[in-house]
């Protein structure tokens, strides 16, 4: 058995520590978990995505209270019992619905800020990929949410994502009919994306964060110059006193009440949409019930689904789904089809510049195609930014190789 | 002493994997259509009342049943169903693309879809856009005005040997 101090006094400092080495735990969880000075406040996203996850769940579980998984009552549940009788109930969906769309606007710049600074290579290859892994359960996660309402939007958005499963002409309905429980979705199909939406997406999505996490400790966050710093160096300096020569802080107090500023502006903006523009997160088209009989004039999905159906949408329909597929995968390969070991800002890596700045650009034109009509002119952007989507990552290792050389 | 010890994980793992296959046999299982679901729908539909050239939407399995009677301006096909003299389109009405419902346009004889932008003839055969092949026709039976939904009758069964109603 283990040395306890027995005249520790129950829960007191030394009592825990006996026994469950809080010391110990707090200094490689925050007093020594050193991050770079050398920052900006696109470092403080991550804490923002978890603050606001942390939003959806409280939401979440208060909506919860009074939603009823039934086609027959799910859509009154929200539109009339929720927004009109629950008191607040108001509140709890338009946090939740605001929070669902702008947490993947912070994804997409977390996700860009670590493109850009190339803090996806070179010993931090499984946060990116651990981070890809949320990007993909989150997309499931709003996309199960968005059927709960069970208005016109949520049927067909439903309608239309199931079917992609019946892959293209080898036509295989039993599988959408498996997904679906039924021909067209229905009350199995509300009731089981039910229990993915508030059960087990965010178990793995609450397992995904702590892994995350983990997968950051090790080889700590990038900077902004992605200089290779000697950490255990900068952390002696700092606990001597000299945390002017220190290249480091603690993330907590110091980093964190950083992020908390950072946090503190952004939920400024966040309660503002909220309480005045909600409206952006509300498509009128799910305010009319489901009706299988009557398709909306566009269906389209939320912005931020946009870019991948734009990909789908332009081609025909094996290779579409086939460029969908590519899109859904892309962004897990980007540690290895980037060739070079350079790790320094994109502005600083040659063609990786070009490379960086066509793809952000892409993916927002993208973005603004996949939501308009596909007619005309529109059709012929949409295929090109969809062509320049995978030719960027067909070329990546070449013009990363190149600047290995160079 | 080691093959002995090999010996029991792989008993441990063997069964292991056999309760486990069992456990995703039987959450494959549940997520399958309930009995009620897939017990086949059988839906009569009466003709009769059908209008030249307007389109008439009926439900079959959950899914939109299009019934198109045919005046006899609009182009033959074989996959019209003659019916009492007259001829009919009858098929899904679902887009075989992605599975919206197209919109029937009378006066250019054609659906068209306003997901993607695709479009069918008035015989629900795929002209323009991503769709794939023509509308679906269902399992269907005449009887007498009317046809039934869900059953094989020989028409069906011609049509479908012939590769038409898909």
């Amino acid at each position: 058995m283990a040395h306890f101090d027995k005249k520790a006094k129950p829960f007191s400092h030394q009592w825990l520590n006996d026994r469950l080495a809080v010391d110990t735990v707090k200094k490689v969880l925050s007093t020594e978990y050193w991050i770079p000075k050398n920052i900006n406040f696109l470092w403080a996203m991550g804490m923002i995505l978890a603050a606001t996850f942390g939003l959806l769940l409280v939401s979440g579980i208060f909506l919860l209270m009074y939603y009823k998984p039934d086609t027959k009552l799910a859509f009154d549940s929200v539109n009339y019992t929720i927004m009109t009788e629950v008191g607040y109930g108001w509140l709890w969906r338009h946090i939740h619905g605001v929070a669902a769309s702008v947490v993947f606007l912070i994804i997409y710049i977390h996700m860009f800020t670590g493109i850009y600074y190339g803090s996806y290579k070179k010993g931090r290859e499984m946060i990116w990929l651990s981070g890809m892994l949320l990007f993909v359960v989150f997309s499931a996660e709003a996309f199960s949410g968005y059927m709960l309402p069970w208005g016109q939007m949520s049927y067909w958005a439903g309608m239309v994502i199931t079917n992609l499963f019946s892959l293209g002409s080898l036509d295989i309905q039993a599988i959408v009919e498996w997904i679906r429980g039924d021909y067209v979705p229905g009350d199995a199909f509300l009731t089981r994306f039910f229990m993915l939406h508030v059960l087990l997406l965010p178990l793995v999505i609450l397992a995904l964060i702590v892994f995350h996490f983990a997968t950051l400790r090790i080889p700590h966050v990038n900077n902004q110059d992605g200089e290779e710093i000697d950490f255990e160096e900068s952390a002696k300096l700092y606990k001597e006193g000299n945390k002017k020569e220190s290249k480091v802080i603690p993330f907590n107090p110091v980093f964190l009440s950083k992020d908390i500023f950072v946090m503190g502006i952004y939920f400024v903006l966040f309660f503002y949409l909220v309480f005045y523009h909600f409206e952006f997160a509300m498509d009128p088209v799910n305010f009319d019930p489901a009706d299988g009989l009557k398709t909306p004039v566009h269906i389209y999905p939320e912005w931020y689904f946009l870019w991948s159906y734009e990909i789908l949408r332009p081609f025909s329909k094996d290779i579409g789904l086939i460029a969908f597929g590519f899109a859904q995968v892309a962004f897990f390969l980007l540690p290895f089809l980037d060739k070079s070991p350079v790790v320094a800002p994109a502005n600083r890596r040659g063609l990786f510049k070009f490379w960086f700045w066509i793809m952000l650009v892409d993916m927002i034109v993208l973005t603004i195609m996949g939501k308009l009509p596909p007619e005309g002119a529109w059709n012929i952007i949409g295929l090109v930014a969809a062509l320049t989507f995978i030719v960027l990552f067909a070329v990546l290792p070449f013009i990363t190789k190149f600047e290995k050389k160079a | 002493m080691s093959s002995r010890r090999d010996f029991m994980g792989m008993a441990l793992g063997g069964f292991a994997a056999l309760g486990g296959i069992a456990a995703l046999y039987a959450a494959k299982r549940t997520w399958d259509p309930l009995p009620s679901v897939s017990a086949a729908g059988f839906t009569t539909i009466d003709l009769s009342a059908a209008k030249e050239n307007e389109l008439a939407v009926e439900k079959w399995r959950g899914k939109p049943i299009f019934i198109l009677k045919k005046s006899s301006s609009m182009p033959k096909s074989d996959r019209d169903i003659e019916v009492g003299g007259n001829r009919y389109l009858v098929a899904i009405g679902l887009c075989t693309h992605l599975g919206c419902v197209p919109a029937y346009l009378p006066s250019d004889y054609m659906f068209k879809c306003a997901c993607h932008g695709g479009e069918f003839d008035a015989a629900g055969i795929n002209t323009f856009g991503p769709p794939p092949s023509p509308l679906v026709i269902p399992p269907f039976k005449i009887n007498g005005n009317s046809i039934v939904l869900g059953e094989e009758g020989p028409e069906y069964k011609k049509m479908k040997d012939a590769g038409l109603t898909a």
